[in-house]
């Protein structure tokens, strides 16, 4: 390090080697130096303000004591604030008081839309559109009633149909016969006599119902005692994509035959265990308006 | 010519030279202090600037028990006289602002920055301003040797006086501006008594400061160095364009009046160099150096001209409205065979009719139709294909209305299910309600049905108010 500095006036910091090389001092300038300093103590407030240093589980708090998820808490909080009448109102009606209630009603929608895109929309379509062998929710055709009553039930404890496996039963010519004779119901025609024979001397009309609409009897307060069996004489089908085959594949095989292999599945899981009666009711008013509720 | 004619003259011309030496070009540097003169333009300026009043008194006027004209934020409904409009309908403010836009967009291609010369709030605030300033300390020899006077009583006196007025002008504007907003009788209830929402407060002190420092101290500063409109317009100029121009040819070279000397003997212009131009003008600019980024074409300066031309005796108009072309000789454009303002026009004219259009048809009620899309359709054990709609029905009255729902369109089998009970429409908010369609297969002959949603409500006056939309009905493939 030279002792006199042989470059003045230059701003260099007086360490110079090999004759010439030295060291320059060019400051930031000021008002860069400003920002950074300012910044610097933007830093130094947040650190006290706010949870920053990682010491041990948790970082330190911050005198704020502000933090997302008591944030997060504090919003949710206000959101069931808000919630909170209408669901008090809504856990003292029943499914069917709800829906004389439009304003109620229009709530319950809004509130049931998430629980039916978690739990239902899965198999049965968001809307209700339905799914190849899960049913269409938003017609008006059910295998175990559409009331609010029936429907709640079904949410709550799940649904199982059961339909003996034909093969073996009946002959293959049988089948095709009744085959044809449901595709023939389901477009409006009155059915072949041989298919109505076969019908009713083979017993499916114990299930079915005398009309092959799935009802076995009517109650006087109008709601229907099924047992699941669906309405042949409509133009819906339970399995997908219906008309001949689809008939008579589920005749032979059935539905939910254990240690039959082609045997159609249909189970519904119950949701008693999963879902409050609250979020249950919400649903049943849901489904109910989806466009086929009784 | 009389002898006592040309003494008063010369004298004339002398005490405009013994003034002359005050004035000089605006630099920013110190306060301009601009003289104000009488004349034509002068009284335009005043005319234009009574416009303004609109802003003061509107909020006052009365329709049918409301405000006129009330934009009411916090209910998100905004009344224009015997017209409500929403949110929804906010798209007409673009076409308003594109009006505006354009308007100054072809005013100023016309006429050059008439905005900023007569009408703009800085230069009609400033305006004011420096007249109050004038009436309390003189002329502007004056107002400058009070500045730079030792603060004594009468100065402190003065000052504080000028300062105090300029800021109730200031709160006045601030308070108007609220009262736009707010209903303004109750506005002057609540904000005396200390009741007013603190936005109030804030936007009033807000308006007070800005204009205190924009119109008392910023001044054409405001127009240099903050405002875009400025130096957008300064590009919308073109050799057309008519702006208060000093006539060089007829002025150079400048010099002043030579005692004694007659029209004969003259080897100078017109310009007799006296400095008025430069001594009204507001911005502190020399006109004469032509048009340039400080005019305001405030006119101020032909009014000044004009004056001394008239007392020197010769012709008027040195400084007058003309276009470059005008002054350079070439022939000029007539108006309209002009693209410019055609093109403009046009503009002008198709966002008028958008907002006409729009105002025109604003129903008082209004329909949405949302179709679910999940399904589109299903079956129904009837063989018939079920639709849903969710209907949303927007009440612009200020009645709550039940509105009946009809359908038009399709095959006579069509059924409306859900529509039963009138909806329950509360004003001024969107009430949902949602309505099933079903149609018999056999009776589609389309997968695609179109139709059309009919609502009608009567409102406590009696009078019916429907609108409609067209939706589609959704099958099956066929």
């Amino acid at each position: 390090m030279a002792e006199h500095n042989p470059f003045p006036g230059e701003n260099n910091t007086g360490h110079i080697w090999d004759d010439n090389l030295r060291e320059l001092n060019n400051p930031a300038p000021r008002w860069w130096m400003i920002g950074f300093w300012a910044s610097v103590l933007w830093w130094v407030g947040y650190a006290v303000l706010y949870p920053m240093w990682p010491i041990g589980q948790e970082p330190t708090p911050g005198i704020l004591g502000w933090s997302q998820i008591l944030e997060y808490e504090r919003s949710l909080a206000q959101v069931t604030e808000v919630r909170a009448p209408f669901e008090e109102r809504i856990a003292g009606m029943t499914a069917d008081q709800i829906l004389a209630d439009p304003g109620l009603t229009q709530y319950t929608l809004s509130s049931a839309k998430v629980l039916f895109g978690d739990y239902c929309s899965a198999c049965h379509g968001s809307g209700g559109a339905g799914n190849p062998g899960f049913p269409v929710l938003a017609d008006d055709d059910w295998l175990f009633g559409g009331t609010t009553a029936k429907l709640a039930e079904s949410i709550a404890n799940g649904r199982k149909g059961a339909m003996t496996a034909h093969k073996g039963i009946l002959t293959d010519a049988e089948i095709d016969t009744l085959a044809h004779w449901v595709v023939e119901l389901s477009e409006g025609q009155p059915g072949s006599e041989q298919g109505w024979a076969l019908y009713r001397g083979k017993g499916c009309n114990a299930c079915h119902g005398e009309k092959a609409n799935g009802i076995l009897a009517q109650l006087p307060d109008g709601s229907v005692v099924t047992v699941g069996a669906a309405n042949l004489a409509d133009g819906i089908w339970r399995f997908e994509p219906g008309g001949f085959e689809s008939a008579r594949h589920t005749i032979a095989y059935g539905v939910n035959q254990p240690g039959v292999e082609q045997t159609r599945d249909a189970v519904m899981p119950g949701f008693a265990g999963r879902l409050s009666e609250q979020d249950i009711k919400k649903l049943v008013v849901y489904v109910h308006e989806l466009g086929g509720g009784k | 010519m009389s002898n006592t004619r040309v003494e008063g003259r010369t004298r004339a011309v002398d005490e405009l030279y013994d003034e002359s030496v005050h004035w000089h070009v605006n630099t920013g540097g110190e306060t301009i202090h601009a003289k104000r003169l009488p004349g034509k333009w002068r009284s335009i300026k005043w005319l234009a600037a009574g416009l303004w009043l609109v802003f003061f008194l509107g909020p006052y006027l009365r329709w049918e028990g409301h405000q006129a004209v009330l934009f009411d934020i916090p209910n998100r409904q905004y009344h224009i006289f015997a017209v409500t409009v929403l949110p929804q309908d906010f798209w007409m403010l673009s076409l308003l602002l594109l009006f505006f836009a354009i308007l100054l967009a072809v005013a100023t291609a016309l006429v050059g920055r008439v905005w900023c010369g007569f009408f703009c709030f800085q230069t009609v605030w400033t305006d004011v301003f420096t007249w109050i300033e004038e009436k309390l300390e003189g002329q502007p020899p004056q107002r400058r040797k009070l500045d730079k006077a030792p603060v004594d009583l009468r100065k402190a006196g003065i000052k504080a006086t000028k300062h105090l007025l300029w800021l109730i002008i200031g709160f006045a504007t601030g308070f108007s501006f609220v009262a736009w907003f707010v209903d303004a009788p109750s506005l002057w209830r609540t904000f005396f008594l200390g009741e007013a929402n603190l936005v109030v407060y804030v936007t009033v002190g807000l308006f007070t400061v800005g204009t205190y420092v924009l119109a008392g101290w910023l001044r054409e500063q405001t127009c240099f160095w903050l405002c875009p409109y400025a130096r957008i317009q300064g590009v919308m100029l073109d050799r057309t364009t008519v702006v208060p121009t000093y006539d060089v040819t007829r002025g150079e070279p400048r010099g002043r009046v030579k005692k004694g000397e007659g029209a004969a003997q003259r080897t100078t212009g017109d310009c007799i160099d006296c400095a008025q131009c430069v001594a009204v003008c507001p911005t502190g600019i020399d006109i004469r150096n032509g048009q340039q980024e400080g005019c305001i074409t405030c006119a101020l300066c032909i009014d000044a001209c004009d004056a001394v031309m008239e007392k020197v005796g010769r012709p008027k108009g040195l400084i007058r409205y003309a276009s470059l072309d005008e002054l350079e000789g070439r022939p000029t454009k007539r108006l309209l065979a002009r693209p410019r303002v055609w093109v403009y026009s046009t503009i002008l004219l198709a966002a008028l009719s958008g907002i006409i259009y729009g105002l025109w048809s604003l129903d008082a009620i209004e329909l949405k139709v949302l179709q679910e899309r999940a399904p589109l359709y299903v079956t129904l054990s009837d063989g018939s294909i079920q639709n849903k709609y969710t209907l949303k029905v927007l009440n612009k009255t200020n009645d709550n209305l039940s509105v009946r729902v009809s359908i038009a369109g399709g095959p006579a089998s069509l059924q409306l299910v859900g529509a039963e009970e009138p909806i329950r429409a509360a004003h001024g908010t969107v009430s949902p309600a949602t309505v099933f369609v079903r149609i018999p297969r056999k009776d589609l002959e389309s997968d695609r049905v179109p139709l059309t949603f009919h609502v009608e409500g009567v409102r406590s006056t009696g009078e019916v108010v429907t609108t409609k939309r067209p939706t589609v009905f959704m099958g099956p493939a066929r």
